[in-house]
């Protein structure tokens, strides 16, 4: 252990990020890796769309966060680098601030993920913003897979009264609905991964 | 499966944190869950050399308008690796950083400083077999910001890096040696004492490019593979 190299510190991502990470989408003139279009016209798999705001303690809506998810093909496996090779691929990444929308929301136009592992379908998130020295961890689960979601180890980890906190409902076909709040009696869980 | 090594606390900043304001209403209260690390985790965004032009890595001229940026000229040059000192090959670092006089070109930035119509302050660029990467790059300048009364941020370039796995995913700052601002900045004291060095770089006469550019080395250590290594 002790010939272990210290880790590289985390720091805030900090309020201009957006022409650095997120410069398409905020309408800068140059481009950027990933966007909130995960799924292209030809992947394979059940359409949906994943959106949502993000709360501060104090209730008040976030307008400088960014929200990345990477998640895993309608089979349940994840892109590889030979994936990532093909710029034409699926990827399963997305990335999206929430400045840019008016109601500073998050959207994500994707493919529900298939389950792997024993785990149910979900996305991966990490969530970054101005206040946050290091990321957070978090995951979207769908309301509408209730059998899995039953036995899915991850969300067996989480008190039962905060499951739901993970659980995205389905707000009307093909549109989910996913709000992160930082703190308070509905705070979102965040994990330490 | 085995996983990613975890956060090391004594060199990671907390996420309430009393000298930075906005932590106070953003930072979770509640504990983070830990989970296992299954393919979520250890598998990840691998962005390589295809995803960079042959400007991104060049912040003198990818934002050229009709001349020359203003500002120091300098190198950004560095090694990623994983905790066992392994480079971490052909993968992503993305950086953005405010210009000569401390402006960024973010629409929302409203500091009084001039904008460069010659820089725009991002880039990206892919390490190599070895885990280096290089940018070429404007000296950043300091600017104020309403943490607290006559609140200064030191000079610094922001880096987003993905590393091997969703779990080794690092957005951090790198800051210069010898800046006055460093002991004031509660971003930068957020992090234990005796890890804050870890985000300086180090002056580097070595890896300058004389007549042309000062260089800095900011070599950048990511979670990784959980893998012991070989004892004798």
């Amino acid at each position: 252990m002790s010939n272990r190299l210290r880790q590289t510190p985390s720091q805030t991502l900090g309020p201009f990020f957006a022409y650095g990470l997120t410069a398409r989408q905020y309408g800068y003139d140059f481009d950027q890796l990933a966007d909130g279009r995960i799924a292209r016209d030809d992947t394979t798999g059940t359409r949906i769309q994943v959106t949502g705001q993000v709360f501060d303690g104090a209730g008040a809506l976030i307008e400088d966060a960014m929200v990345e998810v990477w998640q895993a093909d309608a089979d349940g496996r994840y892109p590889d680098a030979a994936a990532f090779a093909d710029r034409h691929a699926f990827h399963g990444f997305g990335r999206c601030g929430t400045g840019a929308d008016p109601a500073r929301r998050f959207v994500f136009d994707t493919i529900k993920p298939g389950g792997h592992d024993g785990q149910a379908p979900h996305l991966n998130v990490i969530l970054t913003m101005r206040g946050l020295l290091l990321h957070l961890f978090t995951r979207i689960y769908f309301a509408d897979e209730a059998a899995a979601n039953e036995t899915d180890p991850v969300l067996a980890l989480v008190p039962e009264a905060r499951r739901n906190t993970l659980i995205a409902p389905l707000v009307q076909p093909g549109l989910y609905r996913f709000d992160i709040r930082m703190q308070g009696d509905d705070e979102t869980v965040f994990f330490d991964v | 499966m085995s996983g990613f090594s975890r956060l090391q606390p004594d060199v990671q900043p907390g996420l309430i944190d009393p000298g930075y304001r906005s932590t106070g209403l953003r930072g979770p209260k509640a504990p983070l869950i830990r989970i296992p690390h299954g393919l979520g985790e250890t598998s990840g965004p691998r962005f390589g050399a295809g995803w960079v032009g042959p400007q991104d890595a060049d912040l003198t001229q990818n934002g050229r308008c009709n001349g020359e940026p203003l500002g120091e000229r300098i190198i950004v040059t560095g090694r990623v690796l994983d905790e066992y000192g392994r480079p971490v090959r052909d993968t992503m670092v993305e950086v953005w950083q405010a210009n000569a006089a401390g402006r960024y070109i973010h629409k929302s930035d409203q500091h009084a400083a001039p904008l460069d119509p010659n820089f725009r302050g991002s880039g990206r660029c892919v390490t190599d077999g070895e885990g280096r990467y290089r940018f070429l790059t404007i000296k950043p300048g300091a600017y104020p910001w309403r943490n607290h009364p006559n609140a200064w941020r030191p000079n610094h370039i922001h880096f987003s890096l993905f590393g091997q796995g969703f779990a080794s995913r690092l957005v951090t700052q790198m800051y210069f040696p010898g800046d006055p601002l460093l002991q004031l900045d509660p971003i930068h004291n957020s992090v234990p004492a005796d890890a804050r060095e870890l985000l300086i770089a180090r002056f580097d006469i070595e890896a300058t490019e004389p007549e042309w550019a000062l260089a800095y080395q900011f070599d950048i250590v990511l979670r990784g593979p959980d893998a012991t290594p070989m004892e004798p």
